[in-house]
């Protein structure tokens, strides 16, 4: 284990923190309110450990493996939201630093669930770092830091596959650096497009950013009690676009940028993943027109709902709490599968769950013809055995932890309705479920400990598993 | 620079790993995906799974924006096809490896201008062109010759009793007669670039610059001449061996081959009139006495088992022959080997990303002073690099001891008018000058970079 280098990133990580803390900081100033110090408080703190680990530990070697991968995408994360979570403390707002703690895993993860029943009385310069966490966190803190740092290390495609979601991580250029580059300012651009949009709509400047920073992030933190649903028609309609924009893999819209449209309209992955939505509209739509007058209202909370669940955003137009089983239960299936892989969403993933299912399929033809040789395609190209049987092992232990999430819920007071659907809204980073935890309420009844365990899950699903555990185990720190 | 590297073998992925840390913007293809995802886990490449000859593999990897296109497969004719496929999808340069002796001997020209190639690479006969140079001298361990034949830059090992040993560097001057500078010293695993008050020690390795005829002087007075190795026994029949051979007995010496490769016995006795071609196996010590071992003047190990060739490397030096060249294949085995005390080690794959690199960073130089050639020393820890001074370097006319270098780097050599220059503090770089600089730690593209 390369110690000094986990720890010298992380330094890192801890400096690029306080860099962006700033932003808040300026908002808190423009507005003049007492919450600035605050953020002061934070910066310094965040700028001591960051130049403390940064020039105690020179690293000797810039070395990395796998392992060390595993450890600096851990403590990086859970670093971030231990200090990120100190304003909200600081400030008063939300006493409790279990609560403040949750919020900020809830905000980095993109997940969106909130512990806060007052929204609307929050101070502007919070409610900025609250979304603007989900920004962060969207496409990756680490990515974030490559982008901005040379060299980190040159074996820092570790880095970047522990963080970045889906089965494989492919590079778009050459280097790690540059491809973060590119990705980064994909995603800023489509940030500023849904700025002026909405702006364009007539929503006043903070809540476009914030609303923007909560879409893009596929996050959902909002600034009103009922979420997006007292804006304008035409509001909605953007950001339940811009939902599935962001639910997209990046990669795509990088080939459209060098003219690859063809390779485009070839991704498995994204016909499946408008045939899942379309689908899913038209049988919620169906099955709730009743409740809505109006083909255009019934389209408009179907098609924002099914977008804000399948991108795992969270942000909701009406109370969907309210609607028939059937509607519930696809959504419930929508949390699960999720965005795109290469997406900033949470959940299992489109193209796991077609790996998935094609494995399945092949080995149900294997009974069949013991001695056949099958391969299983995806986009026209072989999918490897190790991707194949890494997927498979992935929802294994998907559902092991999520299942067990839900058992060490249970012990609370709350409905399977809630618990089964918070432990989904978290570990697949949506926001709201269900019953007590439905898009109209918050997770402020949950105990200190449920707190803990979900804000657990939120990094579970948002780092992939994988990385966190190995992470938090104590062998790898072994030294080698 | 964006480069594509087709082919992931020994050379491919030494290519890559000097090619990275220039900076370059790499892609590498290969038909194996094991290796491809090896490479991509340890280098900062992109990693293209498929073969150098198919159209979308190299449209995948970005081929019409490919500044340079290297193709090291292990076949001449994958190499040479996927570099004109590549040429032709508009790579600006492609380098393919040939080695085959009948396109080597016969046609190389011809093939290189209807492929439409930049260069083709022939790793073991550069391989055997350095290890002639080491012959042709055989108290250095390895020579580079700078310029038409006026300036070399050798490396020697000092005995623990040689007169250099115990010397500051300023003082050498005053003591031997010789012009000549010491431009960087490996102590160990470590390399320096030396300063005045550096002290020599014994087991040092050390470069040197000077002209030819300087250099024999200064070894002279260091009673270490050695002339040319007359008698030379070659352990492998490898197209390295060929070459090798071919070149020593142009030059009068005689060579003795031994392979226990029957059928190679046959083609090598056949294309080398004038060779002693033994078949037998060399791990034999027995074989190697009855050969006459004793009485060589160079023993040359080129099997294709490194292990092999640093155990009966070390066999041979214990028995006294009085210069052993091992080529090693592996980097990591470099450093056991000289444990050992074999320090002429060549390497073939070495070498070729050596000529490689030398070439991206020539086709980078923009206008002003540039690379005109490079050299690796020392292992690879320092470089040599030859540039042109244009008019526009800003330090013309001013004395060396007051300009302001960057830490480990030296000005090595000044060549003026086909004269050399042994520079030292008062000497001035002229307009029209090249000059030679030495570098450890610092990429260079041009000549302003080596001041502050």
């Amino acid at each position: 284990m390369n110690r000094r280098m986990v720890l010298n990133t992380i330094g890192h990580i801890a400096l690029a923190e306080a860099a962006l803390l700033a932003l808040p900081l300026i908002v808190s100033f423009l507005y003049k309110e007492a919450c600035a110090y605050a953020f002061l408080i934070t910066i310094g703190i965040c700028l001591s450990t960051g130049l403390i680990l940064k020039f105690t530990t020179r690293p000797g070697t810039k070395v990395i493996y796998a392992k060390e991968s595993f450890a600096i995408v851990t403590y990086a994360w859970l670093l971030m939201a231990l200090f990120g979570a100190l304003p909200f403390v600081i400030s008063g707002e939300i006493p409790s630093y279990v609560d403040a703690f949750f919020e900020t895993v809830s905000g980095f993860t993109t997940t969106g669930a909130s512990i806060l029943t007052d929204i609307e009385s929050m101070s502007h310069g919070l409610l900025f770092w609250r979304s603007f966490t989900h920004w962060i966190g969207g496409m990756g803190v680490l990515v974030f830091v490559m982008a901005l740092i040379p060299n980190i290390s040159d074996r820092s495609i570790h880095i970047m596959r522990a963080e970045m979601p889906g089965p494989e991580v492919g590079k778009l250029l050459p280097k790690a650096r540059d491809t973060a580059k590119i990705l980064y300012l994909i995603y800023v651009v489509l940030t500023a497009v849904e700025i002026v949009m909405l702006l364009c709509g007539g929503m006043p400047l903070f809540d476009s950013i914030v609303h923007a920073f909560g879409t893009a992030g596929t996050g959902g933190f909002g600034i009103k009690a009922d979420s997006i649903a007292g804006y304008s028609p035409y509001l909605q309609w953007v950001i339940a676009i811009f939902m599935l924009v962001f639910a997209l893999n990046f990669n795509l819209f990088y080939l459209v940028l060098v003219g690859k449209i063809k390779s485009v309209l070839k991704s498995t992955e994204l016909w499946c993943f408008v045939s899942i939505v379309l689908l899913s509209i038209g049988v919620i739509a169906i099955n709730i027109y009743k409740m809505y007058d109006g083909i255009e209202e019934v389209l408009r909370m179907t098609t924002f709902q099914v977008s804000s669940i399948i991108s795992t955003t969270g942000y909701a137009t009406t109370d969907f709490d309210l609607w028939p089983g059937l509607s519930k239960s696809i959504l419930m299936l929508l949390m699960v599968i999720g965005g795109c892989a290469g997406s900033t969403a949470g959940g299992l993933k489109v193209s796991r769950v077609i790996i998935l299912i094609k494995s399945v399929l092949r080995e149900l033809k294997k009974l069949l013809h013991p001695r056949s040789v099958r391969i299983v395609k995806l986009d026209g190209k072989r999918v490897d055995e190790q991707t194949l049987s890494g997927t498979a092992s992935y929802f294994v232990i998907y559902a092991i932890i999520v299942i067990g999430i839900f058992i060490l819920l249970s012990i609370g007071p709350f409905s399977i309705e809630t618990n089964l659907s918070a432990t989904l809204a978290c570990f697949n980073n949506i926001g709201p479920g269900f019953a007590t935890v439905g898009p109209t309420l918050s997770y402020a009844e949950y105990s200190a400990f449920s707190k803990i365990l979900l804000s657990l899950a939120m990094l579970l699903g948002r780092l992939e598993i994988f990385p966190l555990i190995l992470g938090l185990n104590p062998l790898i720190w072994k030294k080698r | 620079m964006k480069i594509i590297i087709v082919g992931c073998g020994k050379v491919g992925e030494a290519l890559i790993s000097s090619l990275v840390k220039e900076n370059h913007e790499v892609v590498a293809i290969d038909k194996d995906e094991a290796k491809i995802s090896e490479i991509n886990n340890i280098y900062d490449v992109m990693g293209v799974h498929g073969i150098g000859t198919d159209c979308e593999i190299l449209a995948e990897a970005g081929v019409d924006k490919a500044d340079m296109f290297v193709s090291v497969t292990g076949s001449d004719e994958m190499n040479m096809l996927s570099c004109y496929i590549a040429k032709t999808l508009g790579a600006q340069n492609t380098i393919a490896r040939i080695r085959d002796r009948a396109y080597n001997e016969n046609n190389l020209g011809f093939l290189q201008q209807q492929l439409g190639l930049s260069m083709s690479i022939n790793p073991e006969r550069f391989s055997a062109y350095d290890i002639y140079n080491v012959l042709k001298l055989p108290s250095a361990v390895h020579i580079e010759t700078f310029s038409t034949r006026n300036f070399e830059i050798i490396e020697l090992v000092l005995k623990e009793d040689s007169p250099l040993s115990g010397c500051r560097i300023m003082d050498l001057r005053k003591q031997q007669t010789a012009k000549f500078l010491i431009c960087a010293v490996q102590r160990g695993e470590d390399v320096f670039i030396p300063d005045g008050n550096f002290e020599l020690k014994g087991g040092d390795k050390i470069a040197l610059t000077a002209a030819p005829t300087e250099i024999l002087k200064l070894l002279r007075s260091m009673k270490i001449t050695r002339k040319q190795a007359k008698n030379v026994m070659i352990l492998g029949g490898s197209r390295t061996a060929y070459y090798l051979s071919k070149i020593l007995l142009a030059s009068g010496s005689s060579v003795t081959i031994i392979d226990k490769n029957p059928v190679r016995c046959q083609e090598l006795e056949e294309a080398l009139p004038g060779a002693n071609v033994i078949l037998g196996d060399g791990a034999q010590q027995e074989l190697l006495r009855e050969e006459g071992l004793g009485n060589m003047d160079a023993f040359v190990s080129l099997t294709g088992i490194d292990e092999e060739n640093i155990l009966i490397s070390y066999y041979a030096a214990t028995n006294n022959v009085p210069k052993v060249i091992t080529k090693v294949n592996r980097q990591e085995f470099v450093p056991l080997a000289a444990k050992l005390g074999l320090d002429t080690i060549v390497s073939p794959r070495r070498t070729i990303s050596d000529v490689i690199v030398r070439y991206a960073r020539a086709m980078q130089n923009s206008v002003g002073s540039n690379v005109e050639k490079l050299y690796k020393i020392m292992d690879g820890n320092a470089e040599a690099l030859k540039f042109n001074v244009h008019p526009e370097f800003k330090y013309i006319d001013i004395p060396l001891k007051d300009i302001t270098f960057k830490k480990s780097i030296l000005i090595a050599g000044i060549l003026r008018n086909r004269k050399a220059i042994v520079p030292t503090g008062n000497d001035v770089i002229m307009a029209g000058d090249k000059v030679i600089v030495i570098s450890k730690d610092h990429i260079l593209y041009d000549l302003a970079d080596i001041v502050d």
